[in-house]
């Protein structure tokens, strides 16, 4: 029972942080219908810009609460900063050229953004400063739960909330909802869309650097290449749950987090991520437009 | 009767888009489908032409002198190769293809060239090959834009581009064909010549013709029978008298408060 | 915004452009700034601060927005309202060479000089120079036949390495358990690589198009895991050794015998590539892909099928990768899942990219430049892929036909036919 649990909380947690991620897929395939395959490497900018930041901070004898706090502010604003310009110089001019055009570049991003880590980093891994300080009352559970995993999970369940009422409530949310639903009708009704699409793509990448700092805290090591496959993971849960839609993205993310888990737990950690892709291709087939998409309805 | 549609309807998630709608088409007639916009004209041919698969409702069709047959969900490219061809409203050609190469893919449910035949080249198809691309000609000289063939489509001028519609659309040999606003965006010397086409197709090459069209001059003067539709429903039906005559109509076109 | 600038005379548009790429390049400055200049060794507990680097940024992004900017607007402005005196004198110096390339006397004799560089080329160049060669012609292979699926069928394939990976064990495995010889292997890899590839094509004919990139992004990355996983099967991580070289029965080939000897059949095997995409492509079947690119419903409903379609490029896609990754087995004796990553997927898709999809000439061209340059330019090397993704995104933004762009083709109608199509009319509608 107790190993039940532990492989419940994992794949929670794992969850929770897919979730992170496929929040920003799901919201900018929602408005400009273009996957972002540079997403984890916006992930993974946030989790170096918050190493790079942790390590100053720490020589200048800040304390751990102080260092995460700050680190982990930073860090969302960088990433918001690039997730920004990469729109402006890699999508926004292809926006209306061909679908294949703007995947391509997103692809050309993703693979310049990692690099440009590598190169001016470095490719090893490094171990990332514990800025997680731990929870007593964590210990006194019967299965295990990490003090990561416990503010990994908050800070999902805080972040997610927040922007479901951004997006429901807000006047930035409401232009969202226009935008995606019919460009041309949003920018004759006022709305101007470019300023949204950039928006989208300063909320998610914020989102994504946020999961960054949480999932480096809890691994203990990042390198320049942690953007691809959580990125690829993400996409992979936002898909499944639907994509453009945000309940979906999160259930998706669940989804596939447990599957992982329980996956790895009962059958076999080799195959972890063949459980992920084949729960993808498995759901595409018998619901292609996932769990809680709305089926497509392509005009004539 | 070539078309005959029974009780078609159409949902899109709470819209009802075409409703319990009764037509038919008898061979070589012009009818005509009218209506406001919105009114699911279009979503109405995408039914009847497999685009969209319908909620409810028969669609049965016909070739002159054979049996009825029942084309109700058929995949598009099947019921085309049944002998229902159309058009876009809002053109849809491969435009970066050359105009000849457009009307070729409408010859294509025609042909039977492999892939094998395509890399070894036999005899069979370079003959086809070579048939292609004179019937392809000979359709684009019948819709009078065959200077253009090597054109790529897209750099065409808009009136040629909806001839390029129909000279493709009648590449599929079809018997009834169907076009959505074949008149949209043309000058009325470009309408002119497009009427006279469309009564040519209809007498030289035995078609029945079943058009969407807003231009109550072309479809009075062309049509011998008129449906319409508002807000999903057939609301008339008749000869081009009857319907410019009907109240209905006229309520239908003109709003609520002339109806007097 | 733009539109003005360029009504603008020279010098105040130029000012205004260094005032606007002075701002992106301190934008630039800031945003690169921990990443570039701070180097956190958090194993040695030590920071780097390289002051230097700021420069390079703010130099590098002030030229490059420069740029950037010059031909933005006049991509937005159109090609012919600024063609200038230097690219009218390219344009009618390329009608030229293409006027004679027409000529047959000079077509034959470009195609004998260029048969004579083939043929001369592992004797003058060297084993060295052959093996970085037929690296090369291998990834024209890939070019050419992922190019089959993206540029001819508009789909975009991000696994396509997988097909190349199987065919690579095919021969590898069925060597190893039957002994199976390097030239029968040939169209079994072919054969693996085309049905694999029709196999993941089947459960995603229903999906939206850019679903197909992660599915097949999936499938490679499942390909490659189990072949780590799968020891019993497939050795793992170690990989397998001792693959044979391809012989010919009864000769005795040295090792620099064999590496011209695989540079030769590479060259068959491009050639052979070449013809048969090239004859499908002016085929019924090419024609059926353009169009399914260009708008698949326009295309569905004049009566093409789609799925067969989609399943036919897929499939004629997958063998060149399956056939390639025969020789590639072949050629290096030994293979592992690590030589199959995505990564290698996205340098085929780069090669397609770069060179002009669905354009022969162009992915040839692709293939050669972004495999041979970075051999060459070692100093370039670590910048490797760095440099790809650049080049994506600035293909995407300023060609996204390639350097070498595909022209339709245009066919003759004589005039005699002209004016039997003029009197009958179409042959199909009257009867
Ligand atoms: N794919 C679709 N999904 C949802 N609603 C649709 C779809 N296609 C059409 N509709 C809706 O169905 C209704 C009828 O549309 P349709 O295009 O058939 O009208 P129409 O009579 O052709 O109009 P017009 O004269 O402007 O072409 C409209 O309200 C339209 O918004
Ligand atoms: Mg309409």
């Amino acid at each position: 029972m107790n190993y039940f649990l532990g492989l419940f909380v994992s794949g929670l947690t794992r969850g929770s942080i897919y979730a992170l991620l496929a929040l920003g897929y799901t919201m900018v395939y929602g408005i400009i219908e273009l996957i972002n395959f540079a997403h984890g490497e916006i992930y993974m900018i946030g989790a170096f810009t918050a190493l790079i930041l942790a390590s100053v901070l720490s020589i200048a004898g800040l304390d751990a609460i102080s260092i995460l706090v700050i680190a982990s502010l930073v860090a969302m604003i960088y990433s918001a900063a690039y997730g920004f310009t990469m729109e402006k110089i890699a999508y926004k001019p292809v926006r209306n050229s061909q679908r294949l055009s703007a995947l391509i570049s997103a692809i050309g991003m993703s693979l310049f953004l990692q690099n440009y880590v590598r190169l001016a980093q470095t490719s090893n891994f490094l171990p990332f400063p514990t800025l997680i300080p731990r929870f007593g009352f964590l210990q006194q559970l019967t299965f295990q739960v990490t003090s990561a995993q416990f503010v990994i999970f908050v800070t999902t369940t805080v972040v997610m909330i927040l922007l479901t009422l951004l997006i429901k409530f807000t006047r930035i949310g409401k232009s969202m909802r226009a935008a995606s639903q019919d460009k041309t009708m949003a920018m004759l009704l006022g709305v101007n869309v470019n300023r949204v699409i950039a928006l989208t793509f300063i909320i998610g990448s914020a989102t994504a650097a946020l999961g960054g700092v949480l999932i480096s805290s809890f691994t203990g090591q990042i390198n320049f290449y942690i953007g691809f496959m959580a990125g690829i993971k993400a996409f992979v849960a936002a898909v499944l749950g639907g994509i453009g839609s945000i309940p979906g993205a999160v259930l998706g993310s669940f989804v596939l987090g447990w599957t992982e888990s329980f996956g790895a737990g009962y059958i076999s950690s080799d195959y972890e991520d063949v459980f992920a892709f084949a729960i993808l291709v498995l759901i595409l087939i018998f619901k292609p437009s996932g769990l809680l998409g709305r089926p497509e309805n392509k005009k004539v | 009767m070539v078309l005959d549609v029974r009780g078609l309807t159409m949902d899109f998630g709470g819209l009802r888009a075409v409703d319990h709608v009764d037509l038919q088409v008898n061979e070589g007639e012009i009818v005509a489908l009218i209506g406001p916009n919105g009114a699911g004209k279009t979503t109405f041919f995408n039914c009847v032409t497999g685009m969209y698969v319908p909620t409810a409702g028969t669609v049965t069709i016909a070739r002159p002198g054979t049996d009825a047959r029942q084309i109700t969900r058929m995949r598009p490219h099947l019921i085309t190769a049944q002998g229902l061809a159309r058009t876009f409203q809002n053109i849809r050609l491969f435009s970066e293809m050359t105009v000849l190469e457009n009307v070729m893919i409408g010859r294509d449910c025609r042909l039977s060239a492999g892939i094998l035949g395509a890399i070894v080249r036999n005899r069979k198809t370079v003959a086809e090959e070579k048939q292609v691309v004179l019937d392809s000609y000979a359709m684009l000289e019948m819709v009078g834009i065959g200077r253009w063939a090597n054109e790529t489509a897209k750099n065409l001028p808009y009136g040629a581009q909806r001839r390029l519609e129909i000279a493709r659309a009648l590449a599929t040999e079809p018997f009834l064909l169907l076009l959505d606003e074949p008149a949209a965006g043309m000058n009325p010397q470009e309408t002119r010549d497009l009427v006279a086409l469309i009564r040519r197709l209809r007498t030289d090459h035995h078609l029945s013709i079943f058009l969407i069209e807003h231009d109550m001059s072309l479809v009075m003067t062309l049509s011998e029978r008129i449906y319409v539709m508002d807000y999903g429903k057939l609301i008339a039906v008749g000869d081009p008298g009857e319907v410019r005559r009907d109240p209905s109509v006229i309520k239908a076109y003109l709003g609520e408060d002339v109806s007097a | 915004m733009s539109s003005q600038a360029t009504t603008q005379p020279q010098p105040r548009r130029y000012l205004a452009y260094a005032r606007r790429s002075l701002l992106v390049s301190i934008w630039f400055a800031i945003l690169t700034f921990p990443i570039i200049v701070i180097r956190a060794n958090t194993i040695t507990g030590t920071i780097t601060w390289r002051w230097h680097n700021i420069g390079w940024i703010v130099g590098g992004t002030f030229v490059g927005s420069w740029i950037w900017r010059y031909f933005l607007e006049r991509k937005r402005a159109g090609a012919a309202a600024t063609m200038g005196p230097l690219r009218q004198r390219l344009a009618a110096s390329r009608a030229i060479v293409a006027q004679a390339v027409r000529r047959p006397a000079v077509a034959r004799g470009g195609i004998a000089a260029l048969l004579l560089l083939v043929v001369a080329f592992p004797f003058v160049g060297g084993m060295y120079q052959t093996n970085i060669m037929t690296t090369a012609l291998l990834y024209v292979v890939l070019g050419l036949g992922l190019n089959i699926i993206i540029g001819l069928g508009g789909m975009l394939h991000i696994g396509y390495i997988a097909f190349y990976a199987l065919g690579a064990y095919s021969y590898a495995l069925l060597n190893f358990h039957f002994g199976l010889n390097f030239w029968l292997a040939l169209p079994v890899g072919a054969l693996v690589g085309g049905l694999f590839s029709l196999a993941i094509g089947i459960p995603v004919l229903r999906l939206r198009g850019d679903y197909l990139a992660i599915v097949t992004l999936a499938f490679a990355e499942i390909t490659r895991l189990v072949l780590e996983n799968w020891s019993s099967l497939t050795f793992g991580t170690a990989g397998i050794r001792n693959i044979p070289r391809p012989a010919i029965a009864g000769i005795r080939l040295t090792l620099p015998q064999t590496t011209t000897f695989v540079y030769f059949i590479m060259i068959l095997m491009v050639a052979l590539t070449i013809f048969v995409v090239n004859r499908l492509e002016n085929s019924r079947i090419g024609r059926q892909f353009v169009a399914m690119k260009e708008d698949f419903i326009a295309c569905q409903a004049m009566g093409v099928n789609i799925a067969r379609t989609k399943l036919a490029a897929l499939g004629l896609g997958g063998m060149w990768a399956g056939l390639a990754g025969v020789v590639f087995a072949a050629r290096t004796t030994f293979i592992n899942p690590a030589s199959f990553t995505v990564w290698e997927s996205i340098i085929v898709l780069c090669t397609v990219v770069l060179g002009g999809m669905g354009s022969i000439p162009g992915v040839i061209t692709g293939a050669l430049v972004l495999i041979l340059v970075p051999e060459y330019l070692r100093a370039f090397a670590q910048f490797r892929m760095l440099l790809f993704g650049a080049v994506l995104v600035t293909m995407m933004v300023f060609r996204p036909g390639g350097l070498i762009q595909k022209r339709r083709r245009a066919y003759t109608i004589s005039a005699q036919e002209k004016q039997v199509a003029g009197e009958i009319g179409d042959p199909g509608i009257q009867g």
